[in-house]
């Protein structure tokens, strides 16, 4: 019943709004006008376009800074601070060059509206002004892209020698975290290995296995190069942590990384931002399918001896999952047993 | 060769144009080799898909903006897609996403607005009595039409329409164990997409050769109005870089159907260890983006070039900088090859592949800034009449502007990291590629329907429609780069899985309303676009006092287009306000002998050479008789 009212409305306002169109028109048949731009037709829409201007420029301008730490989220990665700053200074260059060309256009608009009485001036070209706005953009873009440039060259290099390193492989709908354990390496692994238990396959005939580590969140130590070490085993994913400006796709056969310092632990950040509760958080970027928006993992950021200490009461994945131990070559296993911590 | 073609054509007119034949209602309105009735069926055709596309989007801005709302009254539209408890289903809203991108990116901005614009205007601007190929222009139709009915259809199979996103990356979208939408939906889905591509290269073939080889005597390259110039240079690209499109689309049906492994390897799913190795998913991303990134151009390009047209008539006022507008779109056109892996810059690309490629990403934002200096300096001191044409017009400057800005963010690699896949990129490519080619769309459709149906559109409703356009556009998509900033990923079906992105539910509430109703307001559009057809007040031959050949036709032209003569060209298509001149626009068609009072200096050079010109038709004219 309800639907049916909300029918009959809909029906009827379309009604007279038709009704009304057709006065109008018979309207303007009778007085002679009516497709013709007319003068009042012609100046109402050149003040709309300076109404629609301050308006717009008003809200934007409000919601801009009166929403800012909303939207602004809080930096908490050495590489992170450089891209915000390079952010924030393409937005003031841009954001000016937005608000003249916006306003010439709205204010242009406005001024030079038909008048009969006057006439256009006719100016088809003058090469200086294409040769000043060919070149001052140059010259600006060229001044971003070097810096952009050199911002992307020192985050994509090479990650130091004593970085973390950890793994972490997407597959539909969750991330799974591995550690390099004592020796810090992560070990090989052949998905063709993969089963429900041994879920990175990892291949027990590569030592650097044998004292790997898992663990349900990325934990991490602050002011260390941590090394993600990126893959995904059915469909693309990507790894995505917004306060670490972190992101980077995981790509099934095709290992990526990306390396970085957090420079607040979590305990930190709940004091700056007043929150308790606050965690950051690790998210997917790239589509993998119905529960893509739901692929998260929380991210502890540890000051560095907290974080050693953690470490150090990890047990391995092998002595957690000993069956395993049969996949171990026979001349590796006495080592496997002692790496893995099983006989203690 | 080709000369000669259209010589004859020029000359023999008055032995077979005169007579009309009468057409069958199947060759005059359905099998059509006429390129306006073909540049008709597009539009109609676009506009269809425009309804559609909208539609979908408005049903997932519902799931965003109201995310608890009880959607069962959509059950009888989405039938089993809607839960028992009203809830929208996870995967339906990927492929809402999904088909939402494709058709509007493909069937409404490339076939709706280069079939429709390319196909009507470049006869009726160059001089022409048709495309250089009617029956490959009328093939190109027919091969839309199926691809469009496959599409449609794949709205409605059981395992759903394809869902991996408008740009299908495997291996979500070769393996139908991922997803149920990468099953029969993105069999039919790369089904329909071999029939587009083969559609738009027959007809970007035809918009070449047409121009190359049509143009009425006196039309040289440098009189040629920007329009033909936007839609010569689109078709250029699209003949390059579809074909690479329809090569990524050929290994992934390969990859699907025949267990090859171009784009697999290593893939471990439902708990099954796949054979592929040594394929690269990373490849169909180059692949892709090779057509992909060019395809912003294609569809942004008409847009510009009828925006140019628009402006300049409505300024009463030359274009500025004519030349500079054509370089830079040859610049564009040029740049759009290469600068595609702006799109993967976080895909795992080699880094130093990323810094290249944000160099030549930076270096298109110059000919894109020259071109909104020309039109601005248009504007400036002219005399502006603000048609429903117009008004769209000015708006796609500003949103051209306002979209093209947040392009320098994302082109800059470094930035991209954070932004990368979050609303912000959602709000970029909308504003610049969506709104800004609707928009051109759009005017396009207001300042030619007198050509196009011999009647004029309704100029109030016109008006409501425009500002409730503008203004919604910008309210959808101006928020967005909040949530953008903020780090919202796009394709999200729920934010609340996540703290970092637990807030702006009220901005999201407010996108999805003005979203809806900036919908609801292309009904306006509809109504008076159809209500017009039949019933609009007849216009005139030249309805807005223009320049360019087409408003020479009569009211509605017929067959061939000229009832007589094809006219000649003796001046650039710009003449407006010429000092000196009588009233405020010197056709084409005028030659400089005519038009002593507001000749320039080097313009009076030109009688000599119009002069010499006529003396050698009556040379030719004469032969033929013998």
């Amino acid at each position: 019943m309800f639907g049916f009212y909300i029918a009959l409305a809909v029906f009827l306002v379309v009604a007279i709004l038709l009704l009304i169109f057709r006065i109008s028109r018979l309207v303007n048949v009778v007085k002679g006008t009516g497709e013709e731009t007319t003068k009042s037709d012609n100046n109402f829409n050149a003040i709309m376009m300076v109404v629609f201007m301050v308006l717009f420029f008003g809200l934007a301008g409000w919601y801009s800074f009166a929403n800012f730490d909303a939207y602004d989220p809080p930096v908490a990665s050495e590489h992170g601070e450089l891209t915000d700053k390079l952010f924030w200074r393409t937005m003031w260059i841009t954001g000016i060059v937005f608000m003249i060309t916006n306003i010439l256009l709205f204010v242009f608009s406005y001024k030079y509206r038909y008048d009969k009485n006057r006439k256009a001036l006719f100016y088809p070209h003058n090469n200086k002004l294409e040769y000043l706005w060919t070149g001052v953009p140059a010259i600006v873009l060229t001044w971003l892209v070097i810096s952009g440039w050199m911002a992307w060259d020192g985050i994509m290099s090479e990650a130091p020698e004593d970085a973390e390193q950890i793994e972490i492989m997407g597959y539909q709908f969750q991330w799974s975290i591995r550690y390099g354990g004592m020796d810090n390496k992560v070990g090989d692994y052949d998905y063709r290995l993969i089963d429900a238990v041994n879920d990175h396959g990892m291949d027990m005939s590569d030592r650097a296995n044998y004292d790997d580590f898992k663990n349900i969140s990325l934990v991490i130590p602050k002011g260390k190069p941590v090394l993600l070490k990126i893959r995904a085993r059915d469909v693309l994913h990507s790894v995505f942590i917004p306060h670490m400006r972190l992101k980077m796709d995981a790509v099934p056969g095709m290992p990526t990384q990306f390396w970085f310092v957090a420079n607040k632990t979590t305990a930190e950040m709940r004091v700056e931002e007043g929150n308790p509760d606050f965690n950051y958080e690790l998210a997917c970027t790239e589509i993998c399918g119905e529960g893509h928006f739901s692929m998260k993992k929380i991210v502890t950021v540890l000051e560095p001896e907290e974080y050693e200490e953690w470490k150090a009461e990890q047990k391995s994945w092998l002595s957690k999952n000993p069956d395993f131990m049969a996949q171990v070559p026979e001349d590796m296993k006495e080592l496997a047993l002692v790496t893995a911590g099983i006989n203690e | 060769m080709a000369t000669a073609e259209a010589h004859i054509d020029v000359h023999a007119h008055d032995d077979h144009h005169d007579d009309h034949h009468e057409q069958s209602f199947i060759s005059k309105y359905i099998f059509s080799m006429d390129h306006k009735m073909i540049a008709k069926q597009y539009l109609i055709t676009g506009i269809i898909w425009a309804i559609i596309g909208a539609a979908l989007s408005a049903i997932f801005r519902l799931q965003l903006g109201f995310p608890e709302a009880d959607l069962g009254w959509l059950r009888p539209i989405l039938g089993k897609w809607i839960s028992a408890e009203g809830a929208l289903d996870p995967e339906f809203y990927l492929a809402l996403v999904t088909m939402h991108g494709t058709i509007m990116v493909f069937f409404v901005l490339t076939a709706g607005l280069s079939g429709t614009f390319s196909n009507f205007l470049i006869p009726l601007q160059i001089g022409a009595r048709d495309m250089a190929s009617g029956f490959m222009n009328m093939l190109s139709y027919w091969f839309f039409f199926i691809a469009s009915v496959i599409m449609l259809i794949s709205l409605f199979i059981e395992t759903g329409p394809a869902s991996g996103g408008w740009v299908v990356y495997p291996p979500l979208s070769a393996l139908p164990q991922a997803m149920s939408g990468s099953g029969l939906g993105m069999t039919m889905w790369l089904v329909a997409m071999v029939f587009f591509i083969a559609s738009s290269l027959l007809g970007g073939i035809n918009y070449v050769s047409t121009v190359i080889n049509l143009r009425t005597k006196g039309m040289t390259f440098s009189r040629l109005p920007l329009t033909i110039w936007a839609f010569f240079l689109t078709a250029v690209i699209g003949i390059l870089s579809f074909p690479v499109l329809f090569a990524a689309a050929l290994l992934l049906v390969f990859d699907r159907s025949f267990g090859t492994s171009f784009y697999l390897s290593e893939i471990y799913i439902q708990g099954e260890a796949l054979p592929n190795v040594g394929g690269s998913p990373i490849l169909y991303q180059h692949l892709f983006w090779f057509l992909g990134h060019p395809e912003v151009y294609i569809v942004l390009l008409p847009a510009l070039g009828i925006t140019s047209e628009i402006i300049a008539t409505n300024s009463r006022k030359p274009i500025f900088g004519y030349k500079a507008m054509i370089i830079s779109m040859m610049g564009i056109t040029f740049l759009s090859f290469i600068v595609w892996a702006h799109h993967m810059f976080v895909s795992g690309l080699n880094p130093f592949l990323g810094s290249i490629f944000m160099f030549l990403t930076l270096i298109i934002a110059v000919p894109s800034a020259v071109k909104v200096f020309n039109y601005l300096t248009t504007l400036w001191k002219g005399n502006i009449i603000f048609t429903p044409a117009m008004l769209f017009s000015i708006g796609l400057v500003s949103v051209f502007i306002s979209g093209g800005i947040t392009g320098i963010f994302l082109g800059n690699s470094a930035i991209d990291i954070q932004l990368h896949d979050t609303y912000f990129v959602v709000a970029h490519f909308h504003l610049v590629m969506g709104a800004a080619s609707s928009f051109g769309l759009l005017a396009g459709v207001y300042h030619w329907f007198p050509k196009m149906f011999g009647r004029m559109m309704d100029t109030k409703l016109g008006y409501i429609h425009f500002w409730l356009t503008f203004i919604g556009i910008y309210s959808v998509f101006f928020p967005m780069h909040y949530i953008g900033i903020a780090g919202f990923p796009r394709r999200y079906y729920s934010f609340t899985n996540f703290d970092a992105f637990s807030g702006f539910t009220d901005l999201n509430m407010f996108i999805s309303i003005a979203a809806i109703a900036t919908f609801i307001g292309q009904f306006i559009f509809l109504f008076n676009f159809f209500y017009s057809i039949f019933r609009g007040r007849k216009a005139p031959a030249n309805p807005w006092n223009s320049t360019t050949l087409e408003w020479t036709t009569p009211r509605v032209p017929g067959h061939g287009n000229w009832p007589g003569e094809i006219p000649k060209v003796y001046r650039w298509p710009y003449d407006y306000s010429k000092p000196g001149a009588e009233e405020d626009f010197i056709p084409q068609t005028v030659p400089f002998s005519q038009t002593m009072e507001s000749n320039l200096p080097h313009e009076n050079d030109e009688i000599a050479l119009e002069k010499e010109m006529e003396a050698e038709e009556i040379v030719v004219v004469d032969a033929n008789k013998h």
